[in-house]
């Protein structure tokens, strides 16, 4: 693939396709508003509401997720930049998640278990952040590590039982998603995980010393997280593109019957792809918590799991791509409440975005046809193996 | 043992699984228990208020009894691994043995309202049921449905809308059909005109519809309640006779016409599926296209059909949730029963029959585990909530029996291109 080919799959498709998911959002937003709906009879009218609605919206995105101009002229314009900030700390965690998707999609394996994996890495860094006194840096570190470990763990038992007996690792992990789901509303009901004086499922906050720190001051809340993130993802493009563990995941992905042929186990590449999988979500998990949410809830996980799919298929399932997607993502999603404040917008409608843009972009062969774009022969569109792969 | 088949193998072990387990539960229920006082079940005869029926039994001596059972299903289990058969029947006498010993020992000194039990698995199994009949039509023929979820949701919030304008419930059962049809449209024209990988293109479909009924229900459905979210629902019909039938009557004969669809619907597939000429092209397409093809059977537009059949089949199912009981939509009210569907889909092998027993196991199950939290329970009810979804993977792990999907199942299928 010579480079102009690169810049159109890589540039070009994305483009459209958020063209094209920012359109049909535009109309979806205007023909659900029963006022701009009720000019529908003078069309001159109609189009001007129309069009100021949804500028006024995607303008309120902007606003929500970039740079506010109203916080820039009140206090400073540095200050402006508070919605950049707030993009990046929803980036962080979207980022890991994004990279534990990503990378199974490297060995052939989709993982819907971020969710689930996320909740571990939760659970194990509050512990520790909670219960232990440790000096700083040093407490962070163990959190993480805690976190990680128990994430990998969760992971690796998808890993293991494809490996092992062949289980289908989508309808695993579907399945251990709701089990996260139910056990840390359990979790969070015993003695340990109890703030005290509280009976609502709230953990104790993590101790001062085991916060990550936030570098730009207290009143931004972007934290070190986005480091570890970024590192996150220079270790998977390594581990990938440099390391021969990275080399056998790729083979897998490629050719499962061949890599066998090569000498390659299936079943070490599959358990041990899962439980660094497992790992990464973990460690988004524990950045959460340490870096923003300082206190674990039932409902830490959000939909993080179904945005780190969205996010490693916008990607293109690679570390660079799925950084990218992740700052985008989450840029729509923090502006997606200025939307609603500001506008009365639902911020569902970023949601209906996300989906229409990863669905152009996971159906190159659509864009193309509407653009009259030139086919490639070596366009090779994503893909999870069938029930019995 | 060393010449025994790997099928054969694996029901050594389930067997042996089974015998543990039994002597473990005889040990916990029955010897080692501590339970003196009794339980109730509370029975339904006939008509609902009119003839209650209890049966009263000493904990230690309920537990027994069933385990007696489950050793009696153990005892057909080891007949039919002899016979050289699946071990299906004797399964369920050792489930059922076994969950029943439990429930006399863990409800000892309390009330149970039998009846009420099954009539509100059965309630909870309904969507379930439909989602997977919607899975199988997809993936007998060779389209894999993560979309079942979006299918429901879908159905649901249209049928609701539907209703609520036109006030009447039956126009919301016949729009909701379609509105399951658009979705398997969707995936239709992805999955098999442009070949994009199934199972990302119904996760991202998923995605859309969650987020497109969540904003039109913010924007729309809570501001203007009156017009666009108050729709009727279905009362129940009682068919007479049928509804008579002791325990088994007013939960099955009692129902909306929702449900009597799904009865009709369960069984045809079934004997359509095994008996006709769409049933056997349907499954040599999902088999191996390659095969269907070169006899002349259309292979897309049988997958195309099916997987539009499987958008109606599972809107009348997703209508279940709005007109079917509550009237009212609200947002993401499907939560999750799309993917349970899939999961009973395949914890039932791909068959319609075992797909029904699986919905209704984890209809059960999770309406035990709430029947067991309002009736106060010492176990947490959210070990009892991880239920279905442990049996799952322990059931796709090949614990049980291996799973098998239909050969060609996920592969889009062009000429020329294996």
């Amino acid at each position: 693939m010579n480079l102009i080919q690169k810049i159109k799959k890589n540039v070009l498709i994305p483009f459209f396709a958020f063209i094209f998911a920012f359109f049909i959002g535009g109309l979806v937003i205007v023909f659900s508003d029963p006022e701009v709906m009720s000019n529908l009879k003078s069309p001159s009218k109609f189009l001007t509401t129309a069009l100021s609605k949804i500028g006024n919206s995607y303008l309120a995105v902007f606003q929500g997720s970039i740079f506010d101009i109203n916080l820039a002229r009140g206090e400073s314009f540095f200050k402006g930049f508070y919605p950049l900030s707030e993009t990046i700390v929803t980036a962080t965690p979207l980022i890991l998640t994004g990279l534990a998707v990503t990378l199974a999609f490297r060995s052939g394996l989709f993982n819907i278990g971020a969710q689930g994996q996320f909740i571990f890495g939760a659970i194990g860094a509050s512990y520790v952040g909670f219960h232990f006194d440790l000096p700083p840096v040093i407490h962070p570190i163990v959190a993480i590590i805690t976190g990680v470990f128990l994430a990998g763990i969760y992971g690796g038992i998808v890993g293991l039982l494809k490996a092992k007996t062949g289980a289908h690792e989508v309808i695993v992990t579907i399945m251990l998603n709701y089990i996260a789901g139910f056990f840390i509303l359990w979790v969070l009901k015993t003695s340990v995980f109890l703030r005290p004086g509280r009976i609502d499922p709230l953990a104790p906050e993590v101790n001062p010393n085991s916060r990550l720190s936030q570098f730009l001051g207290e009143d931004l809340r972007i934290h070190v997280g986005i480091f570890i993130a970024l590192a996150a993802a220079l270790f998977v493009w390594w581990l990938l593109k440099k390391s021969t563990l990275g080399f056998k995941f790729r083979a897998v992905g490629a050719n499962a019957n061949a890599a066998r042929s090569a000498g390659i186990s299936i079943a070490f590449v599959t358990t041990s792809t899962m439980v660094l999988c497992g790992g990464l979500a973990g460690l988004g998990g524990a950045v959460h918590v340490l870096g923003t949410e300082y206190a674990l809830t039932n409902n830490i996980g959000g939909s993080l799991g179904f945005d780190a799919i969205t996010v490693a298929l916008l990607g293109g399932a690679a570390p660079l791509g799925t950084v990218i997607a992740a700052l985008l993502f989450a840029a729509l999603r923090t502006g997606g409440t200025t939307l609603q404040s500001n506008t009365g917008t639902p911020a569902e409608i970023i949601q209906v975005i996300q989906a229409l843009i990863v669905l152009f972009i996971a159906a190159p062969a659509l864009i193309k046809g509407i653009f009259r774009l030139k086919q490639s022969s070596t366009d090779k569109t994503l893909t999870a193996k069938g029930w019995n792969g | 043992m060393s010449n025994l088949t790997a099928q054969q193998l694996r029901q050594v072990r389930g067997l042996i699984t089974m015998g543990v387990i039994t002597i473990f539960a005889f040990y916990a229920f029955y010897f080692n228990s501590d339970k003196t006082e009794s339980i109730t079940f509370g029975f339904i005869v006939g008509n609902e208020w009119v003839l209650l029926k209890e049966w009263v039994v000493a904990s230690k001596t309920g537990a027994g009894i069933f385990l007696i059972c489950s050793m009696f299903g153990l005892l057909i289990g080891y007949l039919e691994f002899k016979a050289k058969r699946t071990l299906t029947f004797s399964s369920l006498i050792f489930g059922f043995g076994f969950v029943m010993s439990f429930l006399c020992w863990a409800a000892s000194g309390k009330f149970i309202p039998f009846t009420g039990l099954l009539q509100g698995s059965l309630m909870l199994s309904i969507p379930l049921i439909f989602g997977s009949m919607s899975g199988l039509l997809c993936e007998k023929s060779g389209v894999i449905n993560i979309a079942i979820e979006g299918q429901l949701l879908a159905a649901a919030f249209v049928s609701g809308i539907v209703a609520s304008l036109t006030q009447n419930s039956i126009w919301g059962l016949v729009a909701a059909p379609f509105a399951g049809a658009l979705i398997s449209l969707l995936l239709a024209i992805f999955a098999i005109k442009y070949a994009v990988d199934q199972v990302i293109i119904g996760f991202v479909i998923n995605v859309l519809v969650i987020g497109f009924t969540g904003f039109i229900y913010s924007e729309l459905l809570v501001e203007y309640e009156e017009k666009w979210n108050s729709g009727p629902s279905f009362s129940s019909i009682e068919i007479p006779l049928l509804s008579k039938i002791p325990i088994i009557g007013p939960v099955l004969f009692n129902q909306t016409i929702i449900v009597y669809l799904m009865y009709v619907i369960v069984i045809v597939i079934q004997i359509a599926l095994f008996k006709s000429k769409w049933g056997l092209r349907t499954r040599a397409v999902g088999e191996m296209p390659v095969a269907a093809d070169s006899v002349g059977i259309n292979v897309n537009r049988l997958r195309f059909f099916n997987v539009m059949l499987a958008g109606f089949v599972a809107g009348i199912g997703g209508a279940y949730f709005t007109i079917g009981s509550v009237g009212s939509f609200t947002k993401q009210m499907t939560a999750g029963a799309g993917f349970i569907a899939l999961a009973g889909l395949i914890f039932g092998k791909w068959s319609p029959r075992g797909a029904v027993i699986a919905a209704l196991f984890f209809g059960f199950a999770d309406n035990l585990q709430s029947t067991l939290t309002i009736i106060g329970l010492a176990i947490p009810s959210e070990f009892m909530l991880m239920v279905p979804y442990v049996a799952t993977i322990i059931a796709v792990s090949g614990v049980v029996g291996r799973v098998r999907a239909p050969a060609a199942d996920g592969i889009p299928y062009s000429r020329g291109n294996k």
